[in-house]
């Protein structure tokens, strides 16, 4: 590999024991990769230091601390290292509880101890306590062609595709290391020449709900894996929440870490410029039949009616789409037989609040929670059986991870189902 | 039936030598919420693995999908002493990557022959990960050889 000068002297230990460990693994990663040398990270998202009963127990004759934690599981040190502030713009994504409400999740009282001290000793570092997945709708935007360090596959796909700024799915270990020397290497969709895409999907049904667009994503990863694919066809101007909910979807069933939408994403003015001027490799037609295959592999998990669980906010929620599930809550009541979870960030519960959402939810019987999701945390309301859920990414993990039937459909399907306590969604 | 082994090259993503029995999948593998680390067993609903353990295998297989978490789930299996032996791999990603740095298993990518159309579940392998050659001998004539 290349190094600088400056990335030697890390290193070598000049610049402290913490950045010569971060150093040693992002040299080992980078050599995994086969990448030549290392890029300069302005922006990096992930957990640093985040840490559990299990972590706290094994590395307990460490001395539990933040530093044991980031040292031997962040940094992959065998030595114990005394962790810095970090050096460049670094955010927390989500956690495993609630702050407000873990005691609802289910959580044990030294999970929630423990996770407020490691809070308290990562915001100590200088690194920003978002706790969400969805970093850009908490105030984390990067600019177009900044290099980033971004853990969370759904706002990997979205920092690439959406805004065009570059960074791969980084991990837990990659990102602190970044957080403390501002590099990583320069691999992957950090070079112009790995940002092409190289399927087309042509668009033949008409692709413009969210629930839409959260199928749309299904699908894609499900043919497409870890390639860039390119859309062209039937499609209105998809907002945020679309594109949070499509990119959320195609990076659970495949890896997509980035794509393009003609006409509409940064990079893709035209099909020729998002090919970087190659024919593709494929072309798959999204039509009627793919779309209704698309639904029942989501709804294969589903086979009671009763619904006991509703939870909304895969990627967290946006102020907006608290608004419209507030629209169709306002002066209703949750059914008895269900609850109603709502999953957003801090920030953006916070504007709720004062808009009086919070209260509307309060009021039908549901909750506005932080943090994390159920598929994060494991935690769903007790004897749960049935959930109904509106994102397609939520779908694909939660069943298995908690061993639940569930249901796929739109926002409306689900609330719904939280007020009548029944499923009653129908294929588009 | 004579004994059968057959020579794959490859470029090393973390070295050592380990050998094992082969598990083989055709399926991309998910960490996060595709893999319980406290038995090392494959969770995805619709995966062909699905209740099978790589532990103390030389897992085979074409390569990570999924949440960005990949690298902590299989961390974890290192922790827990569930993790696979060696990995074998054909599409390199971030993720598999730096779960590969973190599991500290060697590990080998960009092989001359395609592992998934050579390598069969139960079938002996050896990873000798730093000169980049992995040696397979099929099951049955590794049967035969430890009979």
């Amino acid at each position: 590999m290349k190094l600088t000068d400056y990335e030697r002297a890390m290193l070598e230990g000049r610049e402290g024991k913490a950045r010569q460990k971060a150093m040693e693994l992002l040299v080992r990663y980078a050599e995994a990769l086969g990448a030549q040398r290392f890029v300069d990270t302005t922006n990096v998202a992930g957990v640093p230091g985040s840490s559990s009963p299990y972590l706290q127990n094994y590395y307990k004759s460490a001395g539990k601390s933040y530093d044991a934690i980031f040292s031997h599981f962040d940094l992959d040190s065998d030595e114990l290292v005394e962790v810095p502030r970090v050096t460049v713009h670094s955010c927390h994504l989500q956690g495993g509880l609630d702050p407000d409400n873990w005691q609802r999740l289910g959580g044990k009282p030294d999970a929630f101890q423990i996770s407020q001290t490691s809070e308290h000793d990562a915001a100590a570092r200088g690194i920003r306590i978002l706790k969400t997945c969805t970093p850009y709708l908490a105030g984390n935007v990067p600019t177009r062609g900044e290099h980033c360090a971004w853990m969370e596959s759904s706002a990997v796909v979205y920092c690439n595709s959406v805004i065009g700024a570059r960074t791969n799915t980084e991990g837990r270990e990659s990102t602190s290391a970044a957080m403390l020397t501002g590099k990583i290497p320069d691999w992957g969709l950090h070079r112009d020449e790995n940002r092409y895409a190289t399927h087309r999907l042509d668009i033949e049904v008409e692709v413009t709900s969210v629930m839409d667009w959260g199928m749309l994503g299904y699908f894609v990863g499900d043919v497409v894996g870890e390639r860039i694919p390119v859309l062209l066809g039937r499609y209105g101007e998809p907002d945020l929440i679309r594109h949070k909910h499509f990119g959320a979807a195609a990076a659970s069933s495949g890896g997509v870490e980035m794509y393009h939408i003609v006409g509409v994403t940064p990079e893709a003015p035209d099909l020729q410029t998002a090919l970087g001027s190659k024919a593709a490799t494929h072309t798959i037609a999204y039509g009627r039949a793919e779309r209704r295959r698309t639904y029942e592999v989501l709804n294969a998990n589903g086979h009671s009616t009763d619904v006991d669980y509703v939870m909304l906010g895969c990627p967290h929620y946006s102020l907006d789409q608290i608004r419209d599930a507030c629209q169709l809550l306002e002066g209703r009541k949750v059914s008895a037989n269900c609850n109603l979870w709502i999953f957003t960030s801090r920030s953006v519960k916070g504007e709720a609040e004062k808009l009086g959402y919070t209260k509307i939810i309060r009021d039908a019987g549901g909750v506005l929670l932080t943090d994390t999701c159920s598929a994060i945390s494991q935690a769903v309301p007790p004897g749960t059986k049935v959930a109904a859920l509106d994102s397609a990414k939520q779908t694909h993990y939660l069943p298995a991870m908690v061993g639940i039937e569930a249901w796929f459909g739109s926002t409306r399907d689900c609330i719904d189902a939280a007020l009548s306590g029944r499923w009653k969604g129908e294929a588009p | 039936m004579s004994t059968r082994t057959i020579t794959l090259r490859g470029r090393k993503v973390v070295g050592g030598v380990a050998e094992g029995e082969a598990l083989v999948t055709r399926e991309t593998i998910s960490g996060w919420g595709g893999v319980n680390p406290a038995q090392g067993t494959i969770i995805e609903t619709r995966h062909e693995l699905r209740g099978v353990s790589f532990k103390d295998k030389v897992l085979v297989f074409p390569g990570a999908k999924g949440s960005s978490g990949w690298s902590v789930v299989f961390h974890m299996t290192r922790l827990m002493g569930t993790a696979p032996k060696a990995m074998i791999f054909n599409e390199m990603t971030t993720k598999i990557a730096l779960g590969a740095v973190v599991m500290r298993v060697p590990s080998i990518t960009d092989l001359d022959q395609d592992p998934l159309a050579v390598i069969e579940s139960g079938d002996w392998v050896k990873v000798d990960a730093d000169r980049g050659v992995v040696e397979v001998r099929k099951a049955a004539a590794h049967r035969e050889a430890t009979a």
